[in-house]
Parts: C-alpha cells; structure tokens; sequence
C-alpha cells in the first residue's frame, strides 16, 4: 500500500495505492489526521483510483475521517472508485455523506 | 451433500495475513467458475471473518491462531469457516446487529457483509474459548455462462 499525501493550498489530497484492509486502515488514519491537525484543511479529497479492494477496516477510516472534517466544518470527496470499490461504498452508505466523483478534475469543475 | 474438494489452513494473527487468507479462498473459489463479481464479494466475507478474529477475538494479540477452511461441495456450493480461539461473543445477537460494534472507531459492518454476500451465515462462540463463523454460498449451474 502507497499513501501520497498532497496539500493544495486548503485542500489535502490522498491518493492511495492497493488495497484497503485491516493492515493499513491504522496507518492510513493516523497519516491523514497528522495532516488534518497541523495544517489549515477545508477539503479533504480520498482518491481510490488505485485502490483494489476496500472492506470494512477502509470504511472505517473513510467514515471517521468524515466526521472529523464535518466537525471542523470541512468538506471530503472521494474520487475514481472502481465498480468493485464502488459498490462496498454504496453498501455501506456512505455515498450518502460523502460525494463520490470520478475524477479529480470533475470536483474542480463543480 | 459431499465435499468435492477442500483446503485448510492456520496462520498467526496478524494483519497481514488478512491478505493472504482471502487471496487464497479467492483462488481456490475461482475452482467453481463463478463470476468476478462473486470472487470480489468472497474476499470481502474472508477478509470480514479474519479481521473480526485480530481485531475483537485476539484484541490484536498477534501470536495467535486462526483457523481457515473452504469446501466446494458436488452441489457447487463454497462453504467457507473462519475458526479462532479468542475471548469469543457474549451476546451473538447483538454483536450481529447492522452497525454494532464493541469498538466505537469501528463500522460494525463486518456480519453485515457477510450475511448480504452469503447465502448462509451461523456463529458460533462461547466466551473465553472463541468463535467458529460458519458460512455457505450456493452457485447455480452455468452461472457464469448466464451472464456472459
């Protein structure tokens, strides 16, 4: 698993490599949130284009880190789910709190 | 009902190996010539079952056992068991109850994926002595020429 963390200007972008388990779930938070403390961040955007598999564990971070940035008044998008991917996300319902996009650019449209 | 074909396997508690365990019913599934889709829900279920033993079983104890065994059964159905020694579940009721987790940071979703992506789902736990999940997926026939 590769995490790449990327601050544009109020937005911090994560762009994830591999699959998303209970074995980087931990360190997947712990580095967002390192981030999300220092820094002034409005938006936080989860790209998944990467990503091959998600169970539980990974909602888990995506959810938590929901309700962090909700409390901070802050916005998350998630960006380029494959169908697999896709489909845990609406299962969970998370799709509900968080918008999912498929590309980055298609957030910098909006 | 006879088994056709099974593979056990034991392994250390670790995280790692939620990896390794659903790679490998995933491929020893594929056997049944089910879909891609059927394969991406199997590993879900393993990886759901596996984690549940690390993280609420063991506590993250991570010299631990966990037991996996996958049959394919002469009607084309997987059943899969994820077997752990761990402090087992008080109250299986509620620990299958969408959404409920006894760790606040965690979704709760694990038995509802299992549940929704098996055709059968039994747990079986006794505190202080573990937990044995037992699940079962049934493929029709040509499933998989039906949705080419």
């Amino acid at each position: 698993m590769e995490i790449d963390l990327k601050l544009i200007r109020n937005t911090l972008v994560v762009k994830i490599q591999g699959e998303l388990d209970l074995l980087v779930a931990e360190k997947l938070r712990r580095e967002i949130d390192s981030k999300i403390q220092s820094q002034q961040i409005k938006n936080l955007v989860l790209n998944l284009e990467k990503v091959s598999f998600i169970d539980s564990s990974g909602l888990g971070v995506i959810i938590g880190r929901y309700k962090r940035m909700n409390a901070k008044n802050g916005h998350m998008y998630i960006v380029g789910a494959s169908p697999a991917v896709e489909k845990i996300l609406f299962f969970s319902g998370i799709n509900k709190l968080v918008p999912l996009y498929r590309s980055e650019q298609d957030i910098i449209n909006i | 009902m006879n088994v056709k074909n099974y593979v056990r396997f034991e392994f250390k508690s670790l995280a790692e190996n939620v990896s390794f365990a659903r790679s490998c019913v995933a491929a020893f599934a594929s056997q049944l010539d089910c879909t891609l889709e059927d394969i991406e829900e199997i590993k879900v279920v393993v990886s759901e079952a596996v984690s549940n033993s690390i993280i609420h079983a063991y506590e993250n104890r991570c010299n631990e056992k966990i037991m996996v065994m996958v049959s394919i059964m002469d009607d084309r159905s997987l059943e899969i068991v994820v077997e752990d020694h761990g402090k087992g579940i008080e109250d299986i009721e509620k620990a299958l109850e969408p959404a409920f987790s006894s760790d606040s940071s965690r979704t709760g979703l694990g038995f509802t994926f299992m549940k929704s992506f098996m055709d059968e789902m039994e747990v079986f736990s006794q505190p202080g002595e573990g937990t044995t999940v037992r699940l079962k997926r049934r493929f029709k026939e040509n499933e998989q020429k039906a949705y080419a």
